[in-house]
């Protein structure tokens, strides 16, 4: 379980993370939501140790995360942040190869190649996994860089936008994976993500920023209601209920 | 398959550099050398080689160091002023101690190469606009600002004659005495392969290197460090080579792509190609008198330089 325990972040004199508590529940898909600028980035940030804390604490099954190795953190958590742009000319499987940098400290054991091979058939990159990440699609790029956060084979997956320039063919297919991720091996998916009905139809627990703090949080069926959501994003909402799944009409 | 040819290239051309030159020796000779041929083999010939092969694999790996560590295709030893704050820590060398033994020489151009380069690494970070053409111009500038000072002193305390040796690489000053020191550079290609895969690692970014357990800092100050060790080393002992650590490792990066440890060797062996070619080249254009390495390079690489720079803006 991840422990977020009143945790604030400080930029000159504006809380972007105010006081946050939060804990996390192990195996499934938990999806951050928000207005631009509410903290969700920032949060996800300090939770996966990229950026420190002010006030508060983070705690990953019962260790304190400022007080683990860093090395050893690598192996539990694993955070893909948005917009990867590279300017290296790295082939596919070299960039999943490094997912096992924790492990393996650069020298690959059998082992290692196994996992691998796992990451580069599980995200369907076997046919490109040779080929440059400058070549390829943005959805075949993220697909690259989940592929790799896979092969660093930790318990928490932490991914920052993971739709952000995709299309819906391949928004849905990376939301499928992430379900199966959960589902099928048991991972802790968190997601900072902007489509409310992704949001919706693919998380477990919904928790809801706005300025820094927590407006909301609970299971889809209680976030995702006209009520909740005018709240967090100042908006109105209708909700329809289409194939069991609920589906949030704001486009008009 | 390129490598098997690389390889067959500098054996071909480490072979034809042993035998220029103004005295005739010949590879049938080599085994009834008389005394005066054996003394210039053994004491000029093998030592050129040995210097040119050394120049040429560091710079070209510490180029393709720094740009993954920049993240910027167009950051070299040239274009980051590292060359030029190792010459100013010479001058220093010189003014403060004016006897200095090469050793001293040594470390006082290795501090100020470090220092100069981390300073231009820092100016990199807070630079707002990133585009990859704009970068090497400020670190060529940056470049010029230490040049400049370093004449300005040389001017005062009268070593400017003593300076321009530092300035154009030269491998006709190689002799035996001379040229010792550059097998310092032989174990930082070792580290260098050690921590390839840090560099690269490094190179995707700080957020990257975090997330995936790496010291980011310690992969920066090692990388850096044997850039500027091995840049000094070069240009105490041959001078000032332009452009090598630019062109080098850009061409590899285009066939054998950017995880360092892939292209290592390939960036070891080209460029030791490379200088062993502009070096020979440089020998028989107009023999029996010698155009400079520092000029040769320079020429060719720049022009190379100029080439991936359009390469560059007609894919942006």
């Amino acid at each position: 379980m991840v422990e977020v325990n009143s945790v604030s972040k400080l930029y000159g004199l504006k809380a972007v993370v105010d006081d946050v508590s939060v804990n996390i529940q192990k195996g499934k898909i938990t999806s951050f939501i928000g207005p631009n600028g509410a903290g969700k980035s920032t949060l996800l940030s300090i939770i996966s140790r990229l950026i420190s804390a002010d006030t508060g604490e983070v705690l990953i099954d019962g260790q304190k995360i400022n007080e683990t190795k860093s090395r050893d953190l690598a192996q539990k958590i694993a955070i893909l942040k948005q917009s990867n742009q590279l300017s290296l000319r790295l082939s596919i499987r070299d960039l999943v190869a490094f997912g096992r940098f924790p492990y393996s400290q650069g020298k690959l054991t059998k082992e290692d190649h196994k996992h691998i091979e796992e990451a580069i058939r599980y995200m369907e990159l076997e046919d490109l996994q040779n080929n440059y990440l400058d070549q390829l699609s943005g959805g075949q790029r993220q697909r690259a860089f989940i592929a790799m956060t896979l092969a660093q084979d930790t318990e928490y997956i932490l991914l920052d936008e993971p739709l952000n320039n995709l299309d819906m063919k391949h928004s849905v297919q990376i939301m499928k994976v992430l379900r199966r991720l959960a589902d099928e091996l048991g991972k802790t998916v968190l997601i900072v993500i902007h489509d409310i009905n992704f949001a919706s139809v693919y998380s477990d627990y919904i928790v809801a920023l706005k300025d820094g703090k927590i407006e909301a949080q609970g299971t889809v069926n209680e976030i995702i209601t006209s009520l909740t959501l005018k709240q967090i994003y100042g908006m109105d909402m209708s909700i329809q209920e289409i194939n069991n799944q609920k589906i949030c009409v704001y486009f008009s | 398959m390129k490598k098997r040819y690389l390889v067959l290239l500098l054996i071909l051309l480490s072979f034809v550099s042993l035998f220029i030159g103004v005295t005739s020796i010949s590879p049938i000779e080599l085994f009834w050398f008389n005394d005066q041929q054996a003394q210039i083999f053994w004491q000029s010939r093998v030592p050129r080689l040995v210097s040119i092969l050394i120049a040429g694999i560091t710079l070209s790996i510490s180029g393709f160091i720094m740009q993954q560590l920049s993240r910027n295709k167009f950051v070299s030893p040239t274009t980051a002023g590292t060359m030029d704050s190792a010459r100013f820590g010479i001058l220093i060398a010189l003014i403060l101690f004016t006897s200095a033994s090469p050793f001293e020489k040594m470390i006082v151009a290795f501090v100020f190469s470090l220092a100069g380069t981390f300073l231009f690494m820092n100016i990199l970070d807070r630079i707002k606009m990133k585009d990859p053409i704009f970068i090497p111009l400020v670190g060529i500038m940056f470049g010029n600002i230490i040049s400049s000072i370093t004449t300005f002193f040389a001017y005062k305390h009268d070593l400017i004659q003593n300076m321009s040796a530092w300035l154009q690489g030269d491998f006709s000053m190689v002799t035996s005495g001379r040229y010792e020191m550059l097998y310092i550079s032989v174990p930082l290609v070792v580290i260098a392969y050690i921590f390839a895969d840090r560099f690269t690692i490094a190179g995707l970014g700080e957020d990257f290197a975090k997330n995936l357990g790496l010291n980011y800092k310690q992969a920066m100050n090692v990388g850096l460090a044997i850039v500027a060790l091995s840049t000094t080393l070069v240009v105490l002992t041959v001078g000032m080579i332009p452009f090598l650590g630019l062109v080098v490792p850009n061409i590899v990066s285009l066939y054998r792509g950017d995880n360092l440890k892939n292209s290592l060797l390939d960036t070891a062996l080209l460029g030791a190609v490379f200088v062993l070619f502009c070096d020979i080249l440089g020998r028989i254009i107009i023999f029996p008198y010698e155009i400079p390495i520092g000029l040769t390079v320079g020429v060719i690489g720049s022009g190379i330089f100029i080439y991936l720079l359009m390469r560059r803006r007609a894919y942006a």
